[in-house]
């Protein structure tokens, strides 16, 4: 078979075309592939933030703390330099050592004070994170781990200012009392920190920790609904936040 | 030539360690895992049928349960609609082992023969491992 050559760079150029147009017709017919979506049961929301309220704290009360803790599989090291924790009680001069004095009102002095991950809306350990393992959730602010990615390099817990990330530096499986078999545990050489409970807001719940509490000093909700209760707390009360000089943009507020 | 007799002796002891693993292991043949398909829950669906065809299952799980983890953790989306239509929750311990909750007669059974050692339940929990 001979061609001329003008025959020859016809048939060239058409098979060329029809490569570059492969990619596009493959992406608009593949139409059988499976798909992924969200609960419908699910809790949605903007910007996901809490208010605490000390005051209603009865003296040492830990229902938060032991609800958070049952449910996410945290371990009990039973040693404070292994301690690993996602809520926490603090005294209030740790909380807020830029406002501590002598001569406090009644009752801060040395007051427990819940404090957890502020899901800051500028997170330095997403900033910092090397593989990505931290990241920030674009639809609802929530800053999260993928325990996958965490290569244990602890550049996260350096980064954040409030002391909310803890190092699996032992395998935490023998430390949990009673393992939840729907949430995974962590292995040895993993950091982690509170999720705002993302697992049960997918699930329709609100966070474990305000569910346990009795006295309703825990409130969360979406800053971006104007009717919601936690609108309405922040309006009702004078709220500070920790260390909002270092720019974190902090989303947990504390009522004074 | 020099040393003609070491270097010889030399190529072939090496031929012979370097051939070892092909004639060692030729005639015989490996006996391949058998996979229990036998759990109560199996037992009890209509349709023996996973979530995707048993052939793409069997080449491409391991593809399936890394979409699902993305899904899950970046992007939050919980629920999987396969290609018939049928929606099931992207969970390794409660979906997957929900049906397959024989561990060591499925999953271990493969992965030990091929020799793979997936480091998924280090921190997944396998339901009748926690102690009740």
């Amino acid at each position: 078979m001979i061609h001329s050559r003008r025959t020859f760079l016809k048939i060239v150029g058409l098979s060329l075309a029809g490569v570059s147009i492969q990619p596009g017709v493959e992406a608009l017919g593949g139409s059988d592939s499976p798909k992924i979506s969200r609960r419908p049961e699910r809790l949605g929301g903007k910007r996901w933030a809490m208010a605490v309220n000390p005051k209603k704290c009865p003296s040492g009360c830990h229902d938060c703390i032991e609800a958070c803790h049952r449910v996410h599989n945290v371990p009990d090291f039973k040693n404070p330099k292994d301690e690993i924790k996602w809520i926490w009680n603090e005294p209030f001069g740790n909380v807020f050592p830029e406002l501590e004095h002598d001569y406090l009102a009644a009752g801060w002095k040395g007051r427990a004070v819940p404090v957890l991950c502020n899901h800051c809306a500028n997170p330095p350990c997403v900033r910092v994170c090397p593989t990505k393992a931290t990241f920030q959730r674009k639809e609802d602010g929530i800053v999260m781990m993928d325990y996958h990615r965490c290569i244990g390099c602890r550049f996260c817990i350096a980064g954040c200012p409030y002391g909310a990330r803890s190092m699996n530096y032992r395998d935490p499986r023998p430390f949990i009392k009673e393992i939840n078999p729907e949430f995974p545990t962590r292995t040895k050489g993993v950091v982690e920190k509170c999720n705002f409970c993302e697992e049960r807001l997918a699930k329709g719940l609100r966070p474990a920790c305000v569910q346990a509490c009795k006295e309703k000093a825990l409130v969360f909700g979406d800053l971006e609904d104007p009717q919601a209760e936690i609108r309405k707390t922040l309006r009702a009360h004078f709220t500070i936040r920790r260390k909002p000089g270092l720019g974190t943009r902090p989303q947990i507020y504390y009522i004074v | 030539m020099y040393d003609r007799g070491k270097i010889l002796g030399g190529i072939f002891i090496f031929l012979v360690l370097g051939t070892f693993p092909f004639w060692y292991g030729k005639g015989r043949t490996a006996t391949p895992p058998s996979l229990s398909l036998d759990t109560p829950e199996i037992r009890g669906l209509n349709v023996r049928q996973c979530i995707e065809p048993t052939a793409y299952m069997r080449s491409s799980h391991m593809e399936l349960v890394n979409f699902w983890r993305e899904a899950v953790v970046r992007e939050g989306k919980h629920l999987y609609v396969n290609r018939e239509g049928k929606k099931f929750a992207m969970s390794l311990s409660q979906t997957c082992l929900g049906c397959h909750s024989n561990k060591e007669k499925f999953c271990d059974a493969c992965h030990n023969y091929s020799g793979v050692k997936p480091n998924c339940w280090s921190c997944h929990v396998v339901p009748q491992e926690t102690p009740r």
